[in-house]
């Protein structure tokens, strides 16, 4: 369950570029082949954001699929697990993307004097 | 962490030395939340209406935070020319009894020390106290893996002399330890024979990350439907320059491949 710690880790960066700010949304980019399961990150953002100037925030995570490079053949080809294998035999492929755990952008409402959290 | 929660995030991790009859107490749960849980939801709703809100463009890597930290490890173990070996496994595939055998096998040719992980107990320390090598061990209370920030803990309390061979021995779990990058020089995962030849198709992630492999128990092959040939060429699927050694702690087979894998790294061992 290493969602769980990944999922603190996204709430405290969001919340130190937030400086206090309300978040009302946090798009993640979540690659297939990242080894993070998006579903583990939603129960564990509920929980992890409660009481942060995150809670109650949508979150919105992106899941791009993996590719790969055939280092042999030379041909790009779709992945749809970390198992390394080109169509044309050779195992020898380079993960081009897939593999992106990254917090791409939030919504945050302005600060306002009687909203300080 | 507080698994229930998710509250505090390292509060549950102790780290501790061993000493000679000194056998700390094993079950302090230090669990106490630090902080009372606001449920005031009347403040906290992010019921925000959409046109009000900014967007903020971040692009921040999620793992940024223990990878600056583990690179902190690594300037910090280069510049003490220590080489750190993370080794991963599912629990009880033999990590402490390959590690037992190495450390009294190695002797005193090069300094040596161990950070232990764990959820709970000093049992795996103790062992390796016995044989004489310098350990912590880390108790991830919750945690399913050792983070780059824990290993700087127990680096620091571990002192490792200059020079050394560390040996870090991660959670069992063949899972979630292969996310978090700790600083070291190379990763070794071991696997035993009793736990099926098709792990690395079920668990890529670990052996894709991987250095080296170490297919142990091989004692015990005649008894189980392993095939040794075949949990290879799983793992290079995922990791086609993965070196891979069969060996067994117990028996001592095999273990000069390890060496010398060892001595590949750490030039100054004689194997």
């Amino acid at each position: 369950m290493h969602e769980l710690s990944i999922t603190q880790s996204v709430v405290d960066a969001v919340s130190e570029h937030a400086a206090g700010a309300r978040v009302a949304s946090v798009r993640l980019r979540v690659g297939k082949l990242s080894g993070v399961v998006p579903d583990a990150m939603r129960f564990c953002f509920e929980l992890v954001t409660e009481g942060t100037s995150l809670q109650g925030a949508e979150l919105v995570i992106d899941e791009p699929p993996g590719t790969g490079h055939c280092r042999t053949c030379g041909s790009e080809l779709a992945l749809a697990d970390l198992i390394l294998l080109c169509p044309c035999g050779s195992a020898d492929v380079a993960v081009v993307s897939g593999r992106e755990l990254s917090v791409q952008s939030i919504e945050v409402a302005p600060v306002t004097s009687t909203e300080v959290v | 962490m507080c698994a229930t929660c998710g509250c505090g995030n390292d509060e549950g991790t102790r780290v501790s030395t061993v000493h000679a009859h000194d056998h700390a107490h094993p079950h302090e749960h230090p669990h106490e939340h630090p902080h009372a849980h606001p449920h005031e939801h009347e403040h906290m709703h992010a019921g925000v209406p959409v046109g009000d809100t900014q967007t903020r463009t971040l692009e921040l890597d999620i793992l940024a935070k223990n990878d600056t930290l583990a690179a902190t490890n690594r300037e910090w173990l280069t510049a003490r020319e220590i080489i750190a070996l993370n080794l991963m496994s599912s629990p009880g595939s033999g990590k402490t009894t390959l590690l037992v055998r190495t450390l009294t096998d190695l002797g005193t040719q090069v300094p040596v020390a161990v950070i232990e992980g764990d959820q709970e107990t000093l049992l795996d320390a103790d062992r390796i106290h016995a044989t004489g090598a310098p350990v912590v061990q880390v108790n991830t209370g919750a945690g399913c893996h050792l983070d780059a920030d824990m290993m700087r803990k127990a680096l620091e309390s571990l002192d490792p002399a200059d020079g050394s061979l560390l040996f870090v021995e991660n959670v069992g779990n063949l899972v979630c330890p292969a996310m978090f990058d700790l600083g070291e020089t190379a990763k070794v995962v071991v696997i035993s024979v009793t736990e099926g030849d098709d792990k690395p198709l079920k668990y890529p992630q670990m052996f894709a990350g991987a250095n080296l492999l170490v297919i142990n128990k091989s004692d015990l092959l005649p008894y189980v439907d392993f095939d040794v040939s075949a949990c290879t060429e799983h793992a290079r699927r995922v990791n086609p320059g993965l070196d891979v050694v069969v060996v067994s702690a117990t028996t001592g087979d095999g273990l000069t491949g390890w060496y010398e894998w060892l001595q590949h790294i750490q030039p100054q061992l004689a194997v």
